[in-house]
């Protein structure tokens, strides 16, 4: 079994066949992680570039990890700017990296759409690792190998997803990965933070935190941007935390087995109380160590795998 | 020099649609008459087998940006033109937004001598409304008029002083010069890339709300009120626009419109998978935009189709979608565009004709038609010759259309400017 596009651009393009395929082969790559010795010879000779045109540590660092535990060569590439202003446009990096044969290339970049065009430029595979606010399919693949792990399934599952809705590529990708596999899934913030039209991606939308906690199986915080004041979308972190935050009052209205996620990194006591954050309910750092066994599978299977990697 | 142009069916809402023999001496259309009648044929220089064939009026494209001076490697006053005649087009109107922009007599000379020694289609350059077109002090009117300007806008950048803009109407009325505004609130606009809505929030792109161009609509049909300026709106995008345009005519404010092949042929959808060339400010609306541009196209609201051609190089738009220049080449699919709607039934050829030559004739001040005593500037369009749109056929220096590989039902076969045959 193999995926059909040598590309990981988004959720949409995804099947719930290949999703399933994801998930199963990264549940039999994460073992590989509580060895003693953590690696395996699967993509030895595979050279894998991490081209991060934004700051990230968590994700970078997964994906570094996740190709060395396969025995892959990575080298990461930073670039603060768009390299358009240093002259030189992305297609034309791309070119220069393409001429040096790498298998896969791993983009994070702040504006939507870059993995797309870099897809179409590069024989390479190309790995979104978040583009501006559209997507991040390795972040929603975490989160549903996550959830699955806790859960025993996706099917059937109400998940709220509270914050900046309007700006964030994770709500996108989740709000499409999970309705994909079965969840309900309702977003919530104040109507500055929902953009236009995100019913059409099968999210339901609430402006009162108490209805998203109501009967939810999952709870997905997200970090609130400071800077976003600036734009209006917000008055104060002060109401802010007061009317949209995950309290532990708030949380006592929340189902028993209720389990609360982050993609990082927090704000506590913003979005999300410490004690919470820290507390029973949490999966936050569940996801970060399935988010190693995620990209393994990834690199795994985009490099035209067909066995179970443990197998090698 | 005797040019007979013969048993074309005209399309002049002034003349009968009939079809007719055209004679046409020393640039002037001397005489029409029926098929067959007069039969000097031999006298003349050429002769010219018009059957099955469209003879219009001259078309004029009233909103072009030909890049020269400062960007002529997307296109110059030369190649510009030569899209244009192969379009269809026997003048251009052409924007300011140049480097330098043109704001003054000296560059409207500069661009009149590139375009007679081009010596294709006509230019007619629109001056800048401000100085550099930053929205401080007026451009000098009188003057640029005098260089041989038909309106003034800052098109690219919206007039964003109220103020400015209501001196700029009083100013120019004074000089009978038309303002030509782009409508855009750019505080609402923010840095939004395509049409707000549900596609760009699947897309993750910042949006751009209808209101940042119907709120500037209404305050600019409120200052034409005031004026008395006549006002032409360029690039209608919105149904709001439409509405707000539609009820100022009622009451008699001197506003006219425009909108380009794209707005009523194409949605947001064409944005597709981050596709630059469906990039254009304003942006590519919903189907419930497109179909209100087309019931004010039919119903007269909107008075002129214009391309807004936007030339920009290979380099510039195979980029990130939220770098990318914004803007289409147009010239030369306006005329097959257009002739979609006609096959559609929306429009009329009559009114065709109206919204690309007779309409910004009247709205510019200048002459069209195809009657005795008028220079011969006509556009001949065979309506049943399918073509595809290939790029390697383009005039233009540049590339940027979505419209490559489509079918169009027919093209302009011949362009003449004052009697001289500039395409066919």
């Amino acid at each position: 079994m193999q995926l059909r596009q040598k590309d990981i651009l988004d959720m949409d393009s995804l099947s719930t066949v290949e999703i399933e395929l994801i998930l199963d082969t990264a549940a039999g790559m994460k073992e590989i992680s509580l060895r003693p010795i953590k690696k395996v010879p699967t993509l030895r000779g595979k050279t894998v570039i991490l081209f991060f045109y934004e700051p990230s540590t968590r994700t970078r660092t997964s994906f570094d990890i996740a190709a060395k535990r396969l025995s892959a060569d990575s080298l990461s590439i930073s670039a603060k700017t768009s390299s358009l202003v240093k002259g030189e446009t992305l297609i034309d990096t791309a070119r220069n990296l393409e001429a040096m044969n790498p298998d896969i290339l791993v983009i994070r970049h702040s504006s939507a759409g870059v993995p797309h065009l870099l897809g179409r430029t590069m024989a390479a595979s190309v790995i979104n690792a978040g583009d501006g606010m559209h997507a991040h399919p390795t972040q929603t693949l975490l989160d549903l190998m996550t959830v699955k792990e806790k859960k025993g399934r996706i099917q059937g599952l109400r998940l709220a997803i509270i914050g900046d809705i309007a700006h964030s590529r994770v709500a996108r990708s989740d709000i499409v990965g999970f309705t994909k596999m079965g969840a309900e899934v309702t977003v919530c913030a104040p109507p500055t933070m929902i953009p236009a039209g995100i019913n059409a991606l099968g999210a339901s939308v609430t402006h009162r935190i108490e209805e998203a906690i109501d009967g939810a199986d999952v709870i997905m915080m997200l970090r609130i941007q400071l800077e976003r004041q600036k734009d209006y979308l917000f008055s104060t972190v002060r109401e802010y935390a007061k009317y949209f935050g995950l309290n532990v009052r708030r949380l006592q209205k929340a189902r028993d087995d209720v389990l609360i996620m982050h993609p990082g990194p927090m704000n506590r006591g913003v979005e999300i109380a410490s004690e919470i954050a820290d507390g029973p309910y949490s999966i936050i750092l569940d996801q970060v160590t399935n988010g190693v066994a995620v990209r393994m599978a990834l690199l795994y299977l985009v490099a035209g795998g067909v066995r179970h990697a443990d197998s090698d | 020099m005797r040019i007979l142009i013969k048993g074309g069916k005209i399309v002049d809402p002034a003349v009968s649609e009939a079809e007719a023999d055209l004679l046409v001496v020393d640039g002037v259309i001397r005489e029409i008459r029926p098929v067959g009648a007069g039969g000097e044929q031999a006298a003349c220089d050429r002769v010219i087998d018009a059957a099955g064939k469209l003879v219009m009026p001259g078309l004029i494209d009233m909103h072009v940006h030909l890049r020269e001076p400062g960007f002529e490697y997307k296109e110059t006053i030369e190649s510009g033109c030569a899209a244009a005649a192969a379009g269809g087009f026997t003048a251009v109107c052409c924007m300011p937004n140049t480097d330098p922009v043109n704001d003054c007599p000296e560059l409207t000379e500069f661009i009149l001598k590139k375009a007679q020694a081009a010596g294709t289609a006509r230019v007619h350059p629109v001056a800048a409304i401000s100085r550099l077109s930053e929205g401080k002090r007026l451009c000098e009117y009188g003057e640029l008029k005098a260089a041989g300007v038909v309106a003034v806008s800052d098109d690219g950048r919206p007039v964003e002083s109220g103020r400015l803009m209501r001196r700029a109407m009083e100013y120019a009325s004074g000089f009978g010069l038309p303002v030509i505004s782009h409508c855009e609130e750019l505080s609402l606009a923010g840095d939004g890339v395509m049409n707000e809505g549900a596609y760009a929030t699947k897309m993750g792109l910042p949006g751009i709300p209808n209101t940042a161009e119907s709120v500037m609509v209404l305050r600019d049909i409120a200052l034409s009120e005031l004026t008395g300026c006549p006002l032409h709106i360029a690039h209608v995008s919105t149904k709001e626009s439409v509405a707000a345009i539609r009820e100022a005519k009622k009451r008699g404010v001197p506003v006219t419109a425009e909108t380009a092949p794209h707005y009523f042929t194409l949605t947001e959808e064409a944005v597709g998978q981050y596709d630059t060339h469906a990039k254009m400010n304003p942006p590519l609306r919903s189907a419930g935009d497109l179909e209100a541009i087309v019931e004010g196209l039919a119903d007269g609201t909107i008075d002129v189709i214009a391309t807004d051609h936007a030339p920009h190089a290979p380099v510039e738009k195979e980029v990130e979608f939220d770098h990318a220049p914004n803007g289409i080449i147009g010239l030369e699919t306006s005329v097959g565009l257009t002739l979609r709607l006609v096959r559609k039934g929306v429009l009329t050829l009559g009114q065709m004709v109206e919204k690309m030559s007779l309409n910004p004739a009247r709205i510019l001040g200048l002459t069209r038609g195809v009657s005795e005593g008028l220079p011969a500037d006509l556009t001949l369009i065979d309506p049943e010759q399918e073509w595809t749109v290939e790029a390697a056929a383009f005039r233009s220096l540049s590339r940027n259309t979505p419209f490559i590989g489509w079918t169009l039902p027919g093209k302009a076969v011949l362009t003449m400017v004052g009697g001289r045959i500039i395409h066919g």
